[in-house]
């Protein structure tokens, strides 16, 4: 009798792993919805071509170089080449057209052309300091100034 | 038809006022890559975001052709700036 109690009791289980696992795998991975979401998920959310470890284009390249620099390492990284629905989601969330995208504090900041610009006036150390993130490049220029 | 740096050049010009303009295909005339410097008046007051936007808007048809096109966006104040 337990046994039978303890295997109605797996099956349930199941049942809402199950349940889980279809709820997880139906997601619309383009919708407005599911990508508020992602954008907020950590503090600096990349959408990318190809991975942070092996960028597939030299723009999506550029941007992991940048954060790299910044010694930004915690960021969250999407390949919007594994997920079509995703690539067309992103940039109609944002009304931009090209990919990488990349978001602070849930804002979305720009595309490459954008954080070049800001890693260069300094704006990305601004912009990185309201999400609580200490810019690597900081140390690097007070270590190089106390030498003078 | 490729698109050619041209056309992009003629169409910014007429929509932003544009008062410098340089546009280089850099996929060798396949219209596939372009590097843009644009010059606008239409520019000042404007965060680098908004800049990027009004370009994207103006050229949306083109971008949906176009692989990359990677810009740089001044006001003619800022232009002249980086020429002395």
């Amino acid at each position: 009798m337990s046994q039978l109690v303890n295997k109605s009791r797996i099956f349930l289980n199941n049942r809402v792993l199950l349940h889980q696992l279809v709820a997880r795998y139906s997601v619309d991975t383009g919708s407005h919805e599911y990508i508020s979401g992602l954008v907020k998920d950590k503090k600096v959310v990349v959408f990318m071509k190809g991975t942070a470890e092996q960028p597939r284009c030299g723009f999506s390249n550029a941007v992991m170089q940048i954060l790299n620099f910044h010694g930004v390492k915690n960021f969250g990284h999407h390949n919007v080449l594994d997920d079509e629905k995703l690539r067309q989601g992103i940039k109609d969330y944002t009304s931009w057209p090209t990919i990488p995208q990349v978001f602070i504090g849930g804002e979305f900041v720009g595309g490459c052309d954008v954080m070049l610009e800001m890693h260069k006036n300094g704006d990305l150390i601004e912009e990185l300091k309201k999400v609580g993130i200490r810019s690597a490049l900081l140390d690097k220029v007070e270590g190089s100034s106390k030498k003078d | 038809m490729p698109i050619t740096s041209q056309q992009l050049e003629e169409k910014l010009k007429a929509e932003l006022q544009a008062s410098h303009l340089k546009i280089v295909d850099t996929s060798d005339g396949c219209g596939s890559k372009f590097q843009a410097v644009i010059v606008s008046p239409q520019f000042e007051g404007k965060p680098l975001l908004q800049r990027h936007r009004l370009v994207n808007t103006v050229l949306e048809a083109e971008l949906k052709e176009i692989h990359a096109f990677s810009m740089k966006t001044l006001t003619p104040e800022q232009w002249q700036k980086e020429q002395s």
